[in-house]
């Protein structure tokens, strides 16, 4: 259960929990006015445990239990822009029926917060994680905000309110977490006090809201050649102003906190010749594997991307900068014909034009909550030094080759019987 | 109840300046249903014929409150927002008595809406969802629904040598929402404005959620002459092609029952859609037609309690 003595938590407490359990906590503690929210695995967990709240009178919000997460995000809208502040949570193959809604949630400047439980999308079936919802929806005018744990989870929804209320923004925010990974893996938790949970988010007060009958408003007009680009335009503004506020906001909670937040987290970056680059919680395991091969003297580092949106593109060009070779995972795949997943895409465009750029590649892994084993980050960091020699004698032979190649690890190739073997980068094509 | 000379001067919520065509049924549905009603209202409405005529930015006709949401959610979109009213409500913030409608054309409520209309009300949020119902898609080019009724002409169910038209019966979305058990279901048409208001007033007086279909006819879909909607709405009474019932708390009730059932050529014969039937000189369409419309008359006279003759 979330909070302690009667769900008042007037002092920290640092608690073992679930990430859910944490997201849960964290709602309670923002305590919204609506929420309304159709249970789907792994994101079930948040809503029944925020139900729960509803039913025992620990928190007053209207909780709208839904018939489709379709109806959950567009009840989640008409609450938002009737004045309340309002948060749905979903996963998976729910967050896929909800992406209709998810452009008029942004289109309409609505400050919405959800919880995504990442989860793999059909077919066939999976209800494991990976990053194929959310990443389906990264041009969908939302801020996405990756946590590697459940005290990221926790940290990040609280921050969210604030970033998606702010002004100069007022965008809706996803908050990821890896599903069962982190929405049922147990941790310990640092949790705030209600108090300072309710000073930090403040109170929502709209400028202009469908409940204030006296003023009128029409929401969602129909917008056609002579406007429609404009509204997309100044969503895209909000997009690039949002670096800033998510970086403020991540400063102050680290005043509240003690845990600082930005764009991204570099480790151990400052020296490294050979960098990972990952989101979600496999930057957890990730961190391990690069403290293992600091002690054996190689020059390892880890960028981990905590917000996809807005891309941290500046933040990357002077991490990445001075590296020799990169090598970016993905827990999805754009099955692009050999591009590899989106996070290398969009880290390649990024890097654009850095004098003397690394050479950098791309693998897509843990797709349907597939294990990735230290083991296997570190084949990465084999093949990032086996490259880093190679592009040594032949750069751009080397440059070019590495930037084309859709790795796969962890991956059963065909003829293959047991557990995935080691280095497990095969690569497509070469079957 | 109010006169029609008192309808007349209340606040416009919809002003003239709208694009809908000349004829047209919905904005006479929007009017004569939020015109009977007394506290301030905000509105949904689904996508259709009815956002895209009152809503091109920088223009809206509305002037009451307005979310446009997408097509098939105007319920789940209303929904929220009463679930806002009642959490602002509870913490002090908005004091007074709202009242919340959903319009939605039949394609938005009979198909792709139903779902979320289905929730909507089996949550039991407190709002009047209005179903303008002119039978077919006619935003998009007049295509066939699941209102569109049996033997109707459309695009994508057109007449021709093989198939005369819409094949099946159109559903009875009334009776659907009926059988949700909600305090109040009915349906009317834009011409019996006086039955119409007084169910509004019915239906927004219930504690819970309401749902009313009104026949609002198409000039264009229909093929009708503009002058023509509001007697052809009032033929489809006559004719007893769509009629008038209301089921509150569960009581089903006829509201008008003709004193000379009209025959359904009477109906059909001004509108292009049902000129085919016209030209099958067999006669069997129309008679087909006629005894679909005559079953389902006598189902709802049975429903209701009352004689084959439509008396008690």
């Amino acid at each position: 259960m979330g909070g302690v003595n009667g769900h008042v938590v007037t002092q920290r407490r640092r608690m073992t929990m679930t990430g859910a359990e944490a997201t849960a906590e964290a709602m309670r503690q923002i305590h919204p006015d609506v929420v309304a929210a159709y249970p789907i695995t792994p994101q079930t967990d948040i809503v029944m445990r925020f139900a729960r709240y509803v039913s025992d009178g620990v928190v007053q919000t209207e909780f709208v239990p839904v018939e489709s997460e379709h109806s959950a995000l567009s009840a989640v809208v008409g609450a938002s822009a009737a004045g309340a502040r309002a948060m749905t949570a979903t996963s998976g193959p729910g967050f896929a029926l909800m992406h209709e809604i998810l452009y008029v949630a942004s289109g309409y400047r609505l400050p919405i917060v959800m919880p995504v439980a990442n989860r793999a999308l059909s077919g066939p079936i999976n209800i494991h994680g990976d990053h194929s919802d959310t990443m389906g929806s990264r041009d969908a005018g939302w801020i996405q905000i990756f946590s590697e744990n459940a005290q990221e989870a926790y940290d990040n929804l609280i921050q969210a309110v604030r970033i998606a209320e702010d002004p100069s923004v007022r965008l809706p925010v996803q908050v990821t977490q890896d599903g069962f990974i982190i929405t049922h893996g147990m941790e310990i938790v640092e949790v705030l006090t209600d108090a300072e949970v309710q000073q930090f988010v403040g109170t929502y007060e709209p400028e202009r809201y469908l409940l204030d009958v006296e003023r009128p408003m029409t929401v969602g007009a129909l917008a056609l050649q002579n406007s429609y680009f404009e509204v997309k335009r100044q969503l895209a503004e909000a997009m690039v102003n949002a670096r800033r506020v998510i970086a403020d906001v991540g400063e102050a909670f680290g005043r509240l906190s003690g845990r600082y937040y930005g764009l991204t987290e570099p480790y151990r970056m400052n020296d490294a010749e050979l960098a990972v680059v990952v989101l979600g919680s496999t930057a957890g395991t990730a961190k391990v594997v690069v403290d293992e091969l600091r002690n054996r003297g190689v020059k390892a580092g880890l960028v981990k991307i905590r917000v996809f949106r807005p891309f941290p593109a500046q933040n990357l060009r002077d991490l990445l900068r001075g590296t020799r070779a990169v090598g970016v995972l993905d827990r999805s795949d754009s099955v692009s014909g050999g591009l590899g997943g989106p996070v290398f895409a969009e880290t390649k465009a990024a890097l654009y034009g850095l004098p003397d750029p690394p050479v950098m590649t791309g693998y897509v892994y843990g797709l349907g909550g597939r294990d990735t084993t230290p083991e296997m980050i570190e084949s990465v960091y084999e093949d990032l030094a086996e490259l880093a020699r190679r592009a040594r004698d032949n750069y751009a032979e080397v440059v070019a080759d590495a930037a084309l190649a859709g790795h796969y690890l962890g991956v059963r190739e065909p003829g293959q019987n047991g557990s995935p073997h080691r280095h497990g980068a095969a690569k497509l094509g070469e079957r | 109840m109010p006169t029609l000379k008192e309808l007349a001067r209340r606040p416009n919520p919809l002003t003239g300046g709208h694009s809908a065509c000349a004829g047209c049924g919905f904005p006479q549905a929007v009017r004569l249903v939020l015109m009977s009603i007394d506290e301030p209202v905000v509105v949904a409405g689904a996508t259709g014929c009815m956002e895209v005529t009152t809503t091109t930015y920088p223009n809206t006709a509305w002037t009451v409150p307005f979310i446009h949401n997408a097509f098939e959610n105007a319920a789940a979109t209303i929904s929220g927002v009463e679930a806002a009213y009642q959490a602002l409500r509870r913490k002090g913030k908005i004091d007074r008595e709202i009242r919340f409608v959903a319009f939605g054309g039949d394609g938005g409520t009979y198909d792709i809406g139903l779902q979320s209309l289905s929730g909507a009300v089996e949550r039991g949020h407190r709002f009047l969802y209005v179903c303008y119902d002119n039978q077919a898609y006619m935003n998009t080019g007049i295509q066939r629904s699941s209102a569109t009724p049996f033997g109707a002409s459309t695009t994508t169910s057109p007449a021709g040598d093989v198939v005369p038209g819409k094949q099946q019966r159109r559903k009875d979305l009334t009776a659907i929402m009926a059988a949700h058990g909600i305090p109040y279901v009915a349906q009317s048409t834009i011409a019996h404005w006086q039955d119409l208001t007084r169910k509004v007033k019915r239906a927004t007086e219930v504690d819970g959620p309401s749902f009313i279909n009104v026949l609002a006819p198409c000039r264009l879909g229909w093929g009708t002459d503009p002058s023509q909607t509001i007697r052809l709405a009032e033929l489809a009474a006559e004719t007893c092609a769509w009629p008038l019932f209301e089921v509150d708390h569960g009581q089903w009730k006829v509201t008008y029952v003709p004193k000379n059932k009209l025959a359904i050529e009477e109906y059909l014969k001004p509108q292009e859609r049902f000129r085919h039937v016209f030209e099958d000189e067999t006669g069997q369409l129309l008679a087909a037609i006629q005894k679909d419309v005559d079953e389902q008359w006598q189902a709802l006279l049975a429903r209701a309690g009352l004689g084959k003759d439509g008396k008690a």
